[in-house]
């Protein structure tokens, strides 16, 4: 099984007509993912390589059913695409577009919690969500990703993400789902979301968490790995050497004083059982070992 | 981007946040100017993005003209914990009969607003939070609801503030408000916020970062450009768009995403090297943005090799290829260069790099073994 999406998944890409939208959206839909419309407010009634484009989310998911949506619009309308999807009906919403106001975040976050508590949002500034040889929705290479499990990958950094489905796929480990849930500074989805899934997905049998300094999501998903998560759980923070005080490209990714340290967040998720790796090509050789020792 | 403390003042009294009079001073002539319009005494403060000015002997107070010019020269050119003081700000001086704190600053883990209020001011609140914790008193505020004035006066009466305080405080921290969400601020903070011994509130400091990502909707931060960067390789990185920070060691960086951008640090780090920037030049790695990179990686004169990390996600490798080509042929690069591809396109990356390679340009096949070959040529 995978989880949040499947080979079912219907999905509308919001910005497909745009060039990045055209790009990840047909790449999506060629790697078997079922997308089935695009909106565009000035580009209804025509198509992007067979996709219909419709007025608006809405009318789009009349004409399809479809469930999930695919957000790739510039910032200063991104936040209205999500809530138009949401007020739609789409259950997944997927945010990719990179450098939203923290401000809109939290507002738009507020709303979704308060007006639709049945939509989960991915991102924004996300690679997005694959589960191999099923779904694929994002900018993530489907040909770096093995299908048939048994490792759940999730992952605050999108290169690390696709660096950790490398480790595993190039030694054949297959993952059941992989989740880029972004660095901003409030993500729709956070790893505790993340790996509450996985523990219950019987088809994941293990675990990689990538993290990164800043936040302090990484000590609260450790506390939670402590109660609730049975599975073997592999982690790396990135940014261990990372100067205090300067934002490291992601804009959640800043160490206030001693808060946010990779020290910390490893210390942390040590404690909780976790497998600590100093770098990423040491969390897929963990995870192998981890693997093979299950038998699987 | 943080604020200096007189650019703070600046953005809070566009809030209507009431402020002391003063004004900016580059030279000692300038400052006595400000001082005699804003009105003796005065204090004379340095401005830098660092805290401890004070202890430093950056914060000075001056009755007359000839203790401004004093100050202002001692004071100009000072080098408080590395940063050089280049720019003063002269203000009235303040009678002060209590000092307090308030802040407001996203609270990521409850993904609310959380704003802090203090009786206890003119201290680090870090510190405050650790010896008397009960002295903070938080609130979190709904994004969707906001702070309203009634919401506020409950607020400061919870803190504790002196009685003559409370109704200034409460209208000053709901402008706060408006300025931390309305300014698109990750934080705004004033410490101490003041009583004077005439029974006005106002801020006496104002530390200020701004968000980034909202600046598209703020033409007037322009105006706070002025001294971003003290490092000429940031400020030469920053001309070219690219996300760079300087650091010490001998070993460049270039990798795309800020993730793998900080795990390659990691990397070069763990086996035994020290990296000298922290450059992640995204999604769009094309030639100019190659060359851009390795031209700012170049002026740094310890350098003495350079580790370019890709993974090809949107960015494809082959693209990559030829950008490093293209780069190489516009810049003359004085250190030996180790690539790491993978990803999209990486196969046809590598044969289009494989007739270029030597000990001036070098192909590695894992990210591990490329971080040890530029640690090794760099001499670490």
């Amino acid at each position: 099984m995978s989880i949040f999406v499947d080979e079912n998944t219907k999905v509308i890409v919001q910005g497909l007509t745009g060039s990045q939208g055209r790009f990840h959206g047909l790449r999506n839909r060629d790697y078997g993912t079922k997308v089935v419309a695009g909106t565009s407010p000035t580009k209804a009634g025509t198509d992007v390589d067979g996709v219909p484009v419709y007025a608006n989310v809405k009318e789009a998911v009349a004409a399809t059913g479809a469930t999930a949506s695919f957000v790739v619009v510039p910032p200063p309308g991104a936040c209205a695409a999500i809530l138009e999807a949401a007020e739609a009906g789409i259950e997944f919403i997927v945010c990719i577009t990179e450098g939203i106001p923290a401000q809109d975040e939290a507002l738009t976050y507020a709303r979704l919690v308060h007006e639709f508590p049945g939509t989960r949002l991915l991102g924004p500034n996300c690679p997005g969500i694959i589960s191999p040889g099923k779904c694929n929705i994002g900018i993530t290479s489907g040909d770096i990703a093995l299908a048939g499990g048994p490792v759940g990958i999730v992952s605050r950094s999108g290169t690390l993400t696709y660096q950790a489905l490398y480790e595993l796929s190039s030694q054949g480990i297959g993952q059941t789902t992989c989740v880029g849930i972004g660095g901003d500074p409030v993500p729709g989805t956070n790893f505790i979301d993340c790996l509450a899934a996985f523990e219950a997905d019987p088809e994941t049998k293990a675990i990689m968490m990538i993290g990164e300094i800043g936040g302090s999501e990484e000590e609260r998903a450790a506390a939670f790995i402590a109660d609730h998560v049975t599975k073997p759980v592999v982690s790396y923070v990135a940014g261990v050497t990372a100067p205090p005080g300067r934002k490291m490209g992601h804009a959640g990714a800043i160490i206030s004083g001693s808060q946010g340290t990779a020290q910390a967040k490893m210390d942390a998720l040590a404690a909780a059982g976790v497998t600590i790796a100093l770098n990423p090509t040491e969390a897929g050789n963990a995870m192998i070992e981890i693997v093979k020792a299950m038998g699987l | 981007m943080d604020l200096f403390e007189y650019q703070g003042k600046q953005y809070f009294a566009r809030f209507d946040i009431p402020v002391s009079k003063g004004g900016v001073a580059d030279t000692d002539d300038e400052a006595v100017a400000q001082a005699e319009a804003a009105g003796y005494p005065v204090v004379v403060k340095a401005q830098v993005k660092v805290g401890g000015r004070g202890k430093a002997g950056g914060v000075k107070l001056a009755e007359n003209a000839d203790e401004v010019r004093f100050h202002a020269g001692n004071i100009l050119g000072l080098d408080i914990k590395g940063h050089i003081v280049r720019r003063l700000w002269i203000e009235n001086s303040s009678d002060i009969a209590k000092e307090y704190y308030a802040s407001f600053t996203l609270d990521r883990p409850n993904k609310v607003h959380l704003g802090m209020l203090s009786k206890e001011g003119g201290v680090e609140i870090e510190e405050v939070a650790v010896t008397n914790p009960d002295a903070i008193a938080r609130i979190s505020i709904d994004p969707t609801v906001g702070l309203d004035l009634q919401t506020a006066t409950d607020w400061v009466e919870r803190a504790d503030l002196d009685l003559e305080a409370r109704d200034q405080a409460a209208a000053l921290l709901v402008k706060l408000y408006r300025c931390y969400t309305e300014g698109d601020c990750d934080l705004a903070e004033i410490n101490p916020l003041i009583l004077t011994t005439d029974g006005r509130v106002h801020a006496l400091d104002a530390k200020v970062t701004l968000d980034d990502n909202a600046s598209f909707r703020h033409p007037e931060w322009e105006a706070f450009a002025w001294g971003e960067t003290e490092d000429p390789r940031e400020q030469m990185a920053k001309e070219r768009g690219l996300n760079y920070i300087g650091l010490d060691g001998t070993v460049g960086i270039i990798a795309n995403g800020a993730g793998l951008a900080m795990s390659t640090l990691d990397v070069v780090n763990q086996v035994g090297g020290t990296a000298a920037n922290f450059l992640d030049i995204g999604g769009g790695a094309n030639a100019d943005v190659m060359a851009a990179a390795l031209e700012v990686i170049n002026t740094d004169p310890k350098v003495k090799a350079i580790f370019v990390n890709i993974f090809g996600g949107i960015t494809k490798v082959d693209d990559v290829a030829n950008g490093v080509l293209e780069a190489l042929k516009r810049v003359e690069i004085s250190s030996p260069i180790v690539l790491r591809l993978d990803g999209t396109n990486a196969a046809e990356g590598r044969a289009i790099l494989q007739p270029h390679l030597s000990d001036r340009l070098i192909a590695e096949p894992t990210m591990l073994d490329a971080a040890r070959r530029a640690v090794t040529l760099a001499g670490n």
